[in-house]
């Protein structure tokens, strides 16, 4: 069980408010993912749940008990932080059993949970090392064993991924979404990565200078992002954001539309010339610089051929063209 | 980046050391030859310590005269005990310090101004009362005094961030010793007298003078601070984010101390433990002044020789090198990790 619920949260550090207000239900056996920019707030946050900081105001309920003021060692949480945190001086083996040593059980029954966590997570032949001699990725999955062992009520990740090189980042965060699937708790997830949020979560929470900007699925996100913000942050290449007489014309103050809604046209559309055409094989994303609506990103196909310096004429996709307006909110 | 010496200069340098390395040594160097002289070719001038028979009376004689085995226990129970104590009131402190520091919050400030309102008013009640005539006892004035000035302070001290602590504490070793002097000395002699003066406790045959319970108790206080000071640089070492792993995984605080910090932290407890060890065994201004028979340590048996019936340079030497020898041999093969100990932090 591990169902979250935050009421009228707020931190402060000193003066600063880093989060403001923030009301958010997270249910049991969702994967939830915290994503917004560097410093946005997102760690303090989870660092509230966890109770390694204590709110200012507000309360935080885990499993419908108000957890505001217990410690983290009372709220049946794991965590996998960002720097792995591991013990030092422990082996693997002993890393992993702490939680359960720490829980009182009989070291005969945590030793088969170690070996069966081990075996999930391939570590069985680096029980007996100590973690100075893993490596990044070893390291990272030691910490996740140390999380799982315990069956906590819910899992937090605080970037777990960022210290790994981009080949092993996809694979494990393949591995951490498998094992959602398995141990089917809930998990709160925290990044910057807009694309570790989309292929991960059931539901997205975006975060913006510690104000949730929208909470969704990754689809309801990409498909109609509550304002600017949530526009330009979710997807890749971001969302090309147009103001001024084009905008005007569709009653908006803003429009947004993404590269992949674009097409390229033979007349009668935006016409640019092409700064930058970058081919990945099955897409090609093309830079151009337009007179009406400024520069944009066009995704086109992978067997366009334009260059540098060629003139095209870009028109979007019919209904799928956001509107905002003064404010950044979208028009419904 | 190598850089390349010449021979010459390389020579020259370690010629310097040695001669500095042997002047700081002479001392004992003399200490260690004239411990092995009669009494007499230790003192006669010139000294020729060359033709002069070697001997070993002078530590039959001292062995003889003061049981040097009641002495090293003695240095060895004050030392160890109030290491230990040491420890387990450094460890936490250090700890809070370095992990939970707590500055100045407005709740903190609101509420130290209500205890200043509060202790205010007290100490006005009392010029009042005594203005007109009022004759309070000795105690209840004590009392009071202690509050209006002890209670704030702690509370002062406890509200501070832990950069103000810290140099408040390490500021309690630049008084001189000499100056706290008479009260320590009242407070452990005369039976009790400061406490029975105020008439608040009665302990009539209160004595803690020439005592473990007097010694160990001063010996932990006084290195205190350089326990925590050196624990701190330690533990500030320490990535704040394993305790907090600690935390999630359901360790209690003893638990993240006894099973985290501690053994992350064993080299440089070790080396604290070292420190104090050599401090508290060469310790000699109190140990002097507080004790003269039951709890009198290794310091106390070399001051012994140095008696008024004249200089007896060879038993006091060779009792001084009883005295440290242990501690010297302690060091010797310590010397690796206390070196690693002292200058930790600064190489860094
Ligand atoms: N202990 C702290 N004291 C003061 N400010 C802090 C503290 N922790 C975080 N902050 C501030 O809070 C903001 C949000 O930090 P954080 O939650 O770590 O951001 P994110 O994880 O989204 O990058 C930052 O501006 C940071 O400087
Ligand atoms: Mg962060």
């Amino acid at each position: 069980m591990g169902k979250i619920v935050l009421k009228s949260v707020r931190k402060a550090f000193g003066e600063v408010a880093v989060i403001p207000k923030i009301d958010l239900t997270i249910d049991n056996g969702d994967f939830v993912v915290f994503v917004g920019p560097s410093g946005c707030g997102k760690s303090t946050l989870l660092r509230l749940i966890a109770g390694l900081e204590d709110t200012t105001s507000g309360t935080i309920e885990i499993d419908g008990m108000d957890a505001t003021d217990l410690p983290p060692a009372k709220r049946g949480l794991a965590m996998v932080f960002q720097s792995y945190a591991l013990y030092p001086h422990m082996s693997v083996r002993k890393n992993i059993a702490f939680p359960l040593k720490m829980a009182g059980m009989d070291p005969a029954q945590a030793a088969q949970k170690v070996d069966a966590a081990a075996k999930v997570l391939n570590l069985g032949a680096y029980l007996d090392r100590r973690p100075g001699q893993l490596s990044g990725g070893q390291r990272q999955r030691v910490a996740i064993g140390r999380a799982i062992v315990r069956e906590p009520k819910a899992f937090l990740f605080d970037e777990p991924l960022s210290n790994l090189d981009a080949a092993l980042r996809v694979s494990m965060r393949q591995e951490i979404t498998e094992l959602h699937h398995t141990l089917k708790t809930t998990m709160i997830y925290v990044t910057h990565d807009q694309v570790e949020a989309m292929t991960m979560a059931d539901k997205i929470v975006v975060l913006n200078a510690g104000n949730i900007e929208q909470v969704g699925s990754p689809l309801e996100l990409y498909n109609h992002p509550a304002n600017t913000f949530v526009a330009g942050f979710i997807g890749s290449p971001k969302m090309n954001l147009i103001e001024g007489a084009e905008a005007t014309k569709l009653g908006a103050t803003t429009i947004g539309v993404r590269p992949e809604h674009l097409n390229v046209v033979s007349a009668g559309g935006w016409a640019g010339v092409v700064v930058l055409s970058e081919h990945l094989g099955s897409d090609t994303y093309l830079k151009v610089e337009t007179d009406v609506v400024g520069t944009i990103t066009v995704r086109a196909g992978g067997e366009v051929t334009f260059k540098h310096g060629d003139t095209v004429q870009l028109a979007p996709q019919a209904g799928k063209v956001h509107r905002f307006g003064a404010d950044g909110r979208v028009f419904p | 980046m190598a850089r390349k010496q010449s021979t010459r200069r390389t020579l020259g340098i370690s010629l310097l050391a040695w001669v500095i390395g042997l002047i700081l040594f002479f001392p004992i160097f003399w200490t260690a030859v004239a411990a092995f002289k009669s009494e007499s070719d230790a003192y006669t001038l010139p000294q020729n310590f060359l033709t002069t028979p070697w001997t070993l009376e002078n530590f039959g004689i001292v062995q003889e005269r003061s049981d040097y085995v009641r002495y090293v226990f003695n240095t060895s129970v004050i030392v160890i005990l109030s290491t230990l104590f040491g420890l387990l009131l450094a460890i936490p402190a250090a700890w809070s310090m370095a992990f939970a520091p707590s500055p100045v919050s407005s709740s903190k400030i609101s509420g130290w101004a209500w205890l200043g309102i509060i202790f205010g008013c007290a100490a006005l009640c009392f010029g009042v009362l005594y203005a007109y005539d009022w004759k309070p006892n000795n105690a209840a004035l004590g009392i009071v005094l202690l509050l209006i000035f002890v209670l704030p302070a702690s509370l002062w001290a406890w509200s501070r961030n832990t950069k103000d602590t810290l140099l408040w504490m390490l500021s309690t070793k630049m008084m001189p010793p000499a100056g706290a002097l008479i009260p320590i000395y009242l407070i452990f002699n005369r039976n009790g007298l400061v406490f029975k003066d105020w008439g608040w406790a009665n302990w009539s045959d209160y004595n803690i003078m020439d005592s473990f319970w007097g010694m160990v108790p001063l010996m932990t206080m006084l290195n205190l601070p350089i326990l925590i000071w050196m624990l701190f640089t330690y533990f500030k070492e320490i990535p704040v984010g394993i305790l907090e792993a600690a935390r999630m995984d359901g360790a209690s605080l003893w638990n993240e101390l006894a099973h985290v910090l501690t053994p992350m932290a064993l080299p440089g407890i070790a080396s604290t433990c070292l420190l104090n060890l050599i401090l508290s065994w060469n310790e000699a201004f109190w140990t002097l002044n507080l004790t003269n028979k039951f709890a009198a340590p290794l310091s106390f048996f070399i001051s012994e020789y140095s008696s008024p019936e004249g200089q007896f340079w060879a038993k006091l030497s060779a009792a001084s090198i009883m005295a440290i020898a242990p501690i010297l041999i302690i060091g010797w093969f310590s010397q690796k990790q206390l070196v690693r100990g002292l200058t930790f932090g600064a190489v860094k």
